[in-house]
């Protein structure tokens, strides 16, 4: 299915599918990550998009940044509003109407994936649609203006969650929907970031290929949230996975694979303190919160390890059987 | 013609759906519409359908799948009732932004709180303002005929909205009654073959469905929403004229019942209908002028038309089977609208009935014309707005 190779030369040749012209910010990580994503497509996407920064930047009528067919419906059902339309496609298909191959993406913030779009989410993928879910995480309902979400990280001031003199920013870990996705026990569960470009396709590649839903949790930095400078974009998405704030892991059939290892693991303040919102953790008296970041992300990490190292033992048991 | 048999009002909803073999149909529970899909669910696992059932987890994601598979370009049917439709309200409207002709079932129910199951029509009335088009069903036979005709409807060119068929929970979802079928070919030749507009699927021509749309063009779209509605009034009628055809029976856009020198008049939707044509004619047998109007149509509701059936009526009893709490019920307002625009200034009276499923006898019906007659004989209304059949 998948032609082109994952080099830049060959990609640059294609077509941008999502075209410039579209009002997201400067320096923004989602169209940094769409763009990767059309590009490694290989066959036509009919796409869902929730709504949020990306939906609501790319579609002001009478204008379209989309070369795809592209609906948005509401906030809360990019999943279900994609699975109705490959429900038609298949339905279609079966009667001789349509004879392509279409592949199905959602796209939805964290906001609409981990918060409000989560039972639809995890409704749609349990009922198998041929479809790829990508949340491009960046933190915060951003477009409502930085509000906290499930997934914002320990410690962040947004406008919900901020850094008063009596309470210092979001008291509660981020969820860990990467892993309650991989627990739907759905054929293919991944997560990157634009900055891994190479590793961001493959794993869209992976997705659109297997048979049956599939799930992709995406970084994507966002300057006006994170309060960073507009070139950050890719930077602070390395320093995530040098820190293993974010590490690079996918789930196929249910075996866990961690696709980065750094070589020398960062302390999570090199991933910190780029950005505003974390700014005051580093005021002496919230010394602890800051240790107590490092834990959560050491916690997972040493989990993920754990687990991949369980996976690892599993197969040379089997490979001995053999 | 067709087979006549004894069916539940739902039975019959089913059996339109099968008839219709709608491309993708997607199925969640809720007395008294679950029956609905359950039904259909069997002749999806037994080949009687080609559909795609997509058994979402919600209402919500219900609609929005319809919402996806419509856009996505085939036909597109469901069901619902109460807090099923409640949940659905932030989609309907988004339904009939988009244009898009998806086809509901309603089986009217009572909104919590309190909970209870049972029929009334604050769940309908509640979606008035959705932009659907809404059909009204006193009984099986109607719903039956208006499904059917429901998709042409929507799906016309002048129109391509979505409609909603209503029938009251319960009293004709659950009872059974014998009706007439059409033949399966009949249908299927009567409703033809989808025609997609901008399908999704479409990929050579890529659309976007659902951009932000800023004060500079969102008018425009409402008011062609708005124009697309009024066009659906005259479609209803062309429908139903094609419909007499191949079945023999003929539908307006309300009947109206022993009307033409009615100096009083009811005004009722759905099951109560039967049971006032009745009383009405034991009235008329003593000589009393009273007449009765049920509507059909209500969204695009047809003002001219109801008001020029109810001109000779000097008194008006509107029977409304839902509340708005603080004002008048929503029959009567649209009622009392017609007449304003009408010029006419008949007296009327509103009487809320049968929330909840509430018993809606036929000494009701006769204790509303009583009061009606009173009304034409005194001038003296005690209570324009009031309850029937409420303890004190
Ligand atoms: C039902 C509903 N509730 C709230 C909103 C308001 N709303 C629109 S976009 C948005 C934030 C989106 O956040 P996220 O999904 O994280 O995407 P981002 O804007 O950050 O890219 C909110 C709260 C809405 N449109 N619909
Ligand atoms: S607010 Fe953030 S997420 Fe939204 S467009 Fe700007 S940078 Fe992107
Ligand atoms: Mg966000």
């Amino acid at each position: 299915m998948s032609t082109t190779p994952l080099r830049l030369k060959e990609l640059s040749k294609k077509e941008d599918l999502l075209t410039g012209g579209h009002r997201l910010c400067a320096g923004c990580g989602a169209p940094i990550a769409i763009r990767q994503i059309m590009l490694a497509a290989d066959v036509p996407i009919v796409a869902a998009n929730a709504t949020g920064c990306l939906e609501v930047s790319t579609t002001i009528y009478p204008y379209s940044a989309w070369k795809i067919p592209w609906i948005h419906t509401a906030f809360e059902n990019a999943a279900a509003t994609i699975s109705g339309v490959e429900a038609m496609y298949r339905a279609l298909k079966r009667k001789g109407k349509i004879s392509e191959e279409i592949k199905f993406i959602a796209f939805g913030g964290d906001g609409g994936t981990y918060d409000i779009g989560f039972q639809s989410l995890s409704g749609a993928m349990e009922r198998g649609h041929d479809i790829v879910y990508v949340c491009y995480d960046n933190g915060a309902y951003m477009n409502t203006g930085i509000q906290r979400s499930s997934a914002t990280p320990f410690g962040a001031n947004t406008t919900t969650s901020p850094a008063g003199s009596v309470i210092p920013g979001k008291l509660q870990p981020r969820k860990n929907l990467t892993k309650i996705m991989a627990a739907h026990g759905i054929p293919y569960v991944a997560q990157t970031t634009p900055a891994h470009w190479r590793d961001l396709m493959t794993k869209v590649r992976k997705a659109l290929e297997v048979k049956g839903p599939a799930f992709i949790n995406i970084l994507a930095s966002c300057n006006r949230g994170w309060r960073t400078p507009t070139d950050r974009a890719i930077e602070d998405s390395k320093l995530a996975v040098e820190t293993c704030f974010w590490p690079l892991y996918e789930y196929e059939n249910g075996r866990l694979t961690i696709n980065y290892k750094p070589k020398e693991k960062k302390p999570v303040v090199e991933f910190l303190k780029t950005q505003g919102r974390f700014k005051h953790l580093f005021s002496p008296e919230n010394e602890h919160l800051l240790q107590h970041s490092q834990e959560l992300v050491d916690r997972e990490w040493e989990a993920l390890l754990r687990e991949e190292a369980m996976w690892k033992a599993e197969e040379e048991k089997e490979e001995q059987k053999d | 013609m067709g087979k006549v048999l004894a069916v539940t009002g739902n039975q019959a909803i089913a059996e339109a759906m099968r008839q219709i073999n709608p491309d993708v149909c997607a199925a969640y529970p809720i007395t008294p519409s679950t029956e609905v899909m359950q039904r259909f669910a069997s002749f999806v696992a037994n080949g009687k359908v080609d559909t795609e059932l997509v058994t979402v987890e919600s209402e919500h994601s219900a609609m929005s799948a319809c919402i996806g598979a419509s856009a996505a370009g085939g036909r597109v049917m469901t069901a619902t009732s109460s807090q099923g439709l409640a949940l659905m309200w932030e989609m309907l409207h988004i339904a009939s932004g988009m244009r898009l002709p998806v086809v509901m079932t309603l089986v009217n129910r009572a909104l919590s709180a309190p909970i209870n199951i049972h029929g009334d029509h604050s769940d309908g009335m509640g979606a008035r303002d959705c932009g659907w088009i809404q059909l009204w069903s006193e009984n099986a036979q109607e719903a039956y005929d208006n499904l059917i005709q429901a998709i042409r409807i929507a799906e016309h060119d002048d129109v391509r909205l979505p409609a909603m068929v209503c029938l009251d929970g319960f009293i004709i979802s659950h009872s059974i009654e014998s009706m007439t079928f059409l033949p399966d070919e009949v249908v299927r030749d009567f409703i033809g073959e989808f025609r997609p507009k901008h399908p999704l699927l479409d990929v050579n021509n890529p659309v976007t469905y659902g951009p932000l749309v800023l004060p500079d063009y969102f008018m425009e779209f409402k008011r062609q929403q708005h124009e697309a509605m009024l066009k659906a009034k005259d479609v209803v009628l062309q429908v139903a004229e094609e419909f007499e055809k191949v079945s023999g029976r003929s539908y307006g856009l309300f009947e109206a019942y022993r009307l033409d020198d009615a100096e009083l008049a009811i005004v009722v939707l759905n099951s109560a209908a039967g049971t006032c044509k009745d009383v009405v004619d034991e009235y008329r047998d003593r000589g009393v002028k009273v007449g009765l109007l049920k509507p059909r149509l209500f969204r695009p509701f047809p003002y001219k038309e109801v008001a020029e059936a109810l001109s000779g009526a000097k008194v008006i009893g509107v029977l409304d089977r839902a509340e708005s709490f603080g004002g008048f019920g929503p029959m009567y307002m649209e009622i009392a609208s017609a007449m304003m625009s009408n010029g006419t200034n008949p007296v009327m009276i509103d009487k809320i009935y049968g929330l909840g499923g509430r018993d809606f006898m036929p000494e009701h019906a006769a204790q509303l014309i009583d009061e009606l007659k009173e009304i034409l004989d005194t001038g003296k209304v005690k209570l324009y707005k009031d309850y029937l059949g409420v303890r004190e």
